[in-house]
């Protein structure tokens, strides 16, 4: 009989798992708010998928454009989630932004300077000024290593190569997590108040994918375990440009800085494809020739933006339409040249990393020859649902989360540059909402020895069966029927093939083997995580079903329009009472007159301004 | 199956499981640097044939001097190859100096401590004399206790003295490579001319390209365009800094070459070709 | 498609073996490929680290035929059809388990390390002001991914474990990134010199020859690091300017 005061215990205030951008801003303001904070990470610290992130953090400064400001970051937002955003969120993110940049400045951070001295903005998808603050293509490392060196002088205890298996809860609220130590395989309870999450998104259920084995979706099945509501899983950002070739390195991502610094688009005619596939609601703000496109890239003022930076969903329907009609290129994506646009050396003061990642990994020299590249599943939008002032969770008390995470800031679609934001905004966000939280707390918490006993259980049995499931087989079955018919184009037959498939496979995983001794064994791990990669991607197709129309990041071949009535509900999912998954609409609450007023007002107005 | 047990965690001399050719490095500097000691040295023991005129012993400007010998602060006279007694700051050698004591002798202290100290060369010997380690992730003569720099090795942080004195040698050097467009007093150039003018450019991007220059030059300011100059000074040791390698060998093996073809020419072995008279 | 040979250590801190694998090997493939491959297929519980597996997270270092190496980034091809590839844990590290490594003296230098401390003087209400050349320097420093490589191939910490003495390449970097950042006003020369071991760097280079940023670890950071040292403790000439004027530093 396991008995749970052999378990080693630690007592923390908050404990925060995850530590990527969000996860590691959560931590410092939890710590710089006076309360013990424990930060929890599956990887080593410094090493989260915020690594990844390469063109830069969006922020209204008006550095390089002073007409720039919040009401258009705000305006921006908004058009690019297709009016599905929390407006509250959306107001709070624009307002703060450009403060919590100029912070990470006071902790250490290099931006890319302007003339006059100042951090630098880039152009990029969706956003109407040069708003990206960035360190050439690798400003998710600045601000991951800026946020872990400042983090640990902050009297945070980090415990890396961690594990968060099940949130424990005294009655409703939340009294601790329940880990493991992935090099020993030991178990460890976190006796907390409050839990943040920050565990980013889950992309790891697809095949084709720029996410790394860390997203698993870990966060959405704890939360969801826990009784907490997930809304807009449906909505699953492709990004348009992943690499495709080769096949080790499919869906690893190819910087949105590509085509912000003048990359183009070209299928295998040699056509600049994009300037075919501009929505009518973008094409007031679209450059319609190329030379026109060619001006705006030399900062004429004057000129509309080229096609090539219309939003993401945008490009990657257009990718993935010339591909299927024969234009792609050899290996099965379009080509994307910067060769053609820029001087070599700019290139690779630009795009270092991108000249770097191609000449090693596919032997491309990208300021001679085009890149080949395709959509690759890159980011949700949708996620924990959470109250706008505090990041807590609607229906969990003491559950907070933030950044990929939480739902809410990025509606139907993320702009880019908006996620580096996103996390330093709600990650500080939720380290507040916790403190104020835990500041009304009164009684104290006790951990319930029966949800350990059985969660660790159940853990353990998947290394003492005799025999059973190999863990890699079911994960490469959910890739493929996710990929297959969880994809960029969505159709109601198919989403039902998906989801009858994660029923078979939540039948095997509940039957899988991991061969070894708990002592850092992957082959553990992954059976260990295919549970929260099977919440996920149930969520996702279960939304995705109800949706009957498309928009932004969901795009239904049977709906292939906006529908005005949709724009009206989000789709949220929780367990229910016989431990099945419930999905069903809810009612999106009015705007407040005075954003409304700014979403929808016109970019005259808005830069006369008149509003 | 072939598996073979191993202790991953020890450290062997010479140890490793580089597959590749780790050792042609060092032994190549074993070499380059051996053979040259044993010239330089051989050479400065000869204290003859280390000038020529074209035979003339011209009391006029020009000539050409090795810079093996250069600057010359006493000369002996009446040596084969010998430069005129005019060329020396002080004259003759004075008479209670041992015999086997050449003009070189007082002079090759100062490139030697340079190159010695030099943050390449360091390398380039701690690698290939030492061992510490003999290559990347090749196991390292073992130490009592390793001091690095810190032990006996501490003078290496007066580099930048060295340096001063390089720079001087360099001007002198620079001057004989001018001189040697003379014979005579007479204007004209032949091929020990371009020899010798080659010497103190390669010795320049060498001297020029020293990490400690690039610090004094503006390296150890914080605020870079602060000083607009400094910034351009900085910026232009960089790029000869980057190869401070390649110009430590090419001005090394030409010193050594620009000493061999004077002798030769003054021993009479090679004709220099030239456009003077005679 | 070709079947190749592998050797990989498979063992903890005290005892292991190398053990040999045959796997079919694609077009394009990069070694880390290959070890999941075998992990997928063959030994479920072989211990490696990996993240991004584009060369930006700096967690799959290991040792390759001997070098040093990102798995990620080394490429098949760039082996002979028939070459044994053979794949160890960093050495400099305690094993774990298989190729993962107890690597956490390195997080317990980066606390040690004096935080950053802007200068107040150089902000108004539109930020800080620093310009791109000043900051360039600083920029190169800060690619760094923590893969550890320079840690691993430094003899001061592979061959004569000397970590109680000398901190190491990356953290020399991430010195110099503070020391040359154009805001920053903390002194930490003393001890670069006295706990942090500058002196024990004997610039062989190796460092530099590993890093997969291509940072140039001993020419950029390490020596000019040394050299400041040398203007503050061994330049006689700096010290008596240092007297005349008075300046502290």
């Amino acid at each position: 009989m396991l008995n749970i005061k052999e378990i080693q215990t630690i007592e923390q205030d908050v404990i925060v798992i995850g530590a990527g951008g969000a996860g590691l801003r959560a931590a410092i303001e939890s710590s710089a708010q006076g309360l013990r904070t424990g930060l929890v990470c599956k990887s080593l610290l410094g090493k989260a998928h915020t690594v990844m992130a390469e063109g830069g953090v969006a922020a209204a400064m008006g550095n390089v454009d002073k007409r720039d400001s919040w009401k258009f970051h705000f305006r921006d937002t908004m058009r690019g989630g297709k009016f599905l955003n929390d407006w509250l969120m959306v107001e709070h993110h624009a307002k703060e932004s450009p403060d919590r940049v100029r912070e990470l400045e006071e902790w250490g951070a290099v931006f890319d300077r302007t003339k006059e001295g100042l951090i630098s903005q880039r152009n990029f998808g969706g956003h109407r000024f040069p708003r990206l603050a960035h360190v050439g293509d690798r400003t998710g490392l600045e601000i991951i290593r800026t946020l872990q060196d400042h983090g640990i002088h902050q009297g945070m205890d980090i415990y890396m190569e961690v594990t968060a298996l099940e949130l424990l809860k005294d009655g409703d609220r939340i009294c601790g997590v329940l880990a493991y130590y992935r090099e020993t395989g030991r178990f460890v309870i976190f006796k907390c108040k409050a839990v943040i999450l920050a565990t980013g998104g889950g992309g790891k259920a697809w095949k084709i994918t720029s996410n790394s084995w860390e997203y698993t979706g870990d966060g959405y099945a704890l939360a969801y375990e826990a009784g907490a509501e997930l809304m807009d899983m449906e909505f699953t950002q492709f990004h348009p440009t992943g690499m495709v070739w080769p096949l080790s390195v499919k869906g690893i991502l190819v910087t949105e800085g590509v085509r912000g610094d003048g990359g183009i688009l070209l299928n295998n005619k040699g056509d600049r494809f994009m300037f075919k596939y501009i929505p009518e609601k973008f094409a007031p703000e679209t450059a319609d020739t190329v030379e026109e496109a060619n001006r705006w890239l030399k900062a004429d003022k004057n000129a509309r933006r080229p096609p090539e930076l219309l939003t993401r969903d945008v490009v990657a329907k257009a990718i993935n339409a010339e591909v299927k009609a024969g234009r792609g290129s050899p290996h099965g994506g379009v080509f994307l040249n910067i060769a053609t646009q820029l001087p070599g050396d700019i290139i690779k003061k630009k795009l270092p990393s991108m000249y770097h990642q191609f000449k090693e990994l596919a032997e491309v020299d990208i300021t001679k020859d085009p890149m080949e590249v395709g959509p690759t599943l890159h980011y949700f939008m949708g996620g924990v649902r959470v109250n706008p002032h505090t990041q807590e969770s609607t229906t969990v008390p003491g559950l907070f989360a933030a950044g990929e995470c939480s739902a809410g800031m990025n509606g139907a679609n993320r702009l880019g540059g908006n996620s580096l934001s996103d996390l330093l905004v709600f990650g500080r966000l939720a380290g507040i909402g916790a403190k104020e939280y835990i500041t009304k707390l009164s009684g104290s918490v006790n951990i319930n020895e029966d949800q350990v006993t059985t969660a660790i259980r159940k853990a353990t049995d998947i290394l003492n069966r005799e025999k059973g499931t190999n863990p890699y087989l079911i994960h490469e079955k959910l890739q493929e029927t996710m990929q297959d018919n969880v994809g960029i184009i969505r159709i109601e037959k198919e989403l039902e093939t998906a989801l009858s498939d994660i029923e078979k496979l939540k039948a095997e995983a509940a039957l899988v083997k991991a061969p070894g001794s708990s002592q850092y064994n992957p082959g553990w791990h992954e059976a260990l995580s295919l549970h929260s990669m099977l919440v996920t991607s149930e969520a996702v197709a279960r939304a995705a079903l109800i949706r009957q129309e498309s928009r932004g990041g969901h795009t239904r071949e049977d709906f292939p329009d906006e529908s005005k009535e949709w724009v009206k509900y989000n789709i949220v999912s929780k367990k229910g009472p016989d431990g099945k998954m419930i999905t069903e609409k809810l009612m999106k609450m009015d705007p407040p007159e005075h954003l409304r007023l700014i979403a929808d007002a016109s970019l005259e107005d808005l830069e006369a301004g008149k509003i | 199956m072939a598996n073979s047990s191993i202790n991953i965690r020890q450290s062997n001399y010479l140890g490793t499981l580089r597959a590749d050719n780790w050792w042609l490095y060092p032994a190549f500097v074993v070499f380059g640097f051996t053979s040259f000691v044993i010239y330089a040295t051989w050479a400065a023991f000869q204290g003859d044939n280390y000038y020529f005129d074209g035979g003339l012993m011209s009391e006029h400007f020009g000539g050409y001097l090795s810079p093996m010998y250069s600057p010359l602060v006493w000369v002996k006279s009446g040596v084969h190859g010998g430069a005129p007694l005019h060329h020396a700051w002080l004259g003759e050698m004075p008479a209670w100096m041992p015999a086997f004591v050449t003009p070189a002798f007082f002079i090759v202290g100062f490139p030697l401590a340079f190159r010695f100290t030099c943050y390449y060369y360091r390398k380039a010997y701690y690698r290939a004399f030492a061992g510490a380690p003999p290559a990347c992730a090749v196991g390292a003569v073992p130490q009592k206790e390793y001091k690095g720099e810190t032990g006996l090795l501490i003078f290496q942080n007066l580099h930048r003295y060295a340096l001063y004195f390089a720079i001087l040698v360099l001007f002198i050097l620079a001057y004989d490579a001018f001189m040697s467009f003379f014979r005579d007093g007479q204007l004209g150039v032949g091929v020990g001319s371009i020899v010798l003018l080659v010497n103190p450019i390669l010795l320049g991007a060498y001297t020029f390209g020293c990490h400690s220059f690039r610090h004094l030059v503006g390296g150890k300011m914080d605020c870079m365009s602060c000083s607009k100059g400094r910034l351009f000074a900085w910026k232009n040791v960089t790029k000869l800094n980057m190869n401070h390698e390649l110009w430590a060998w090419c001005s090394l093996v030409w010193v050594g070459f620009t000493d061999v073809y004077i002798r030769l020419t003054a021993m009479g072995v090679i004709h220099d070709f030239h456009t003077w008279a005679n | 498609m070709a079947l190749r040979t592998f050797k990989v250590y498979r063992g903890n801190d005290k005892a292991g073996e190398l053990k040999e694998y045959q796997v079919n090997v694609e077009e394009g493939m990069v070694v880390l490929d290959v070890l999941h491959r075998i992990q997928a297929d063959q030994e479920n519980d072989m211990a490696i680290r990996w993240n991004c597996k584009a060369g930006k997270c700096g967690s799959c270092s290991c040792e390759i035929n001997g070098k040093p190496k990102l798995s990620c980034m080394t490429r098949m091809n760039s082996y002979g059809p028939d070459e044994v590839i053979t794949v160890t844990p960093i050495k400099t590290f305690p094993v774990i388990k298989d190729l993962v490594t107890d690597v956490s003296w390195n997080y317990a230098q980066n606390k040690r390390i004096k935080p950053f401390q802007p200068d107040p003087k150089k902000k108004d209400e539109r930020g800080y002001y620093m310009m791109q050349e000043d900051v360039e320097r600083t920029q190169e420093f800060r690619k760094c991914i923590e893969c550890f490589l320079c840690q691993n191939v430094c003899h001061v910490l592979r061959d004569h474990d000397r970590k109680d003495a000398f901190v190491g390449p990356r953290f020399m970097i991430r010195l110099a990134s503070l020391e040359m950042h154009p805001l920053d006003i903390a002194d930490r020369i003393p001890e670069v010199r006295k706990d942090y071991g500058s002196g024990y760097c004997n610039i062989t280079r190796c460092c530099t020859d590993v890093c997969p940023e291509h940072i140039q670890i001993t020419d950029n950071a390490i020596i000019p690091l040394k050299e400041r040292v040398v203007d503050r403790y061994y330049d006689p000439i700096a010290w008596v300017a240092r007297k005349i004027t008075g300046d502290k530093k």
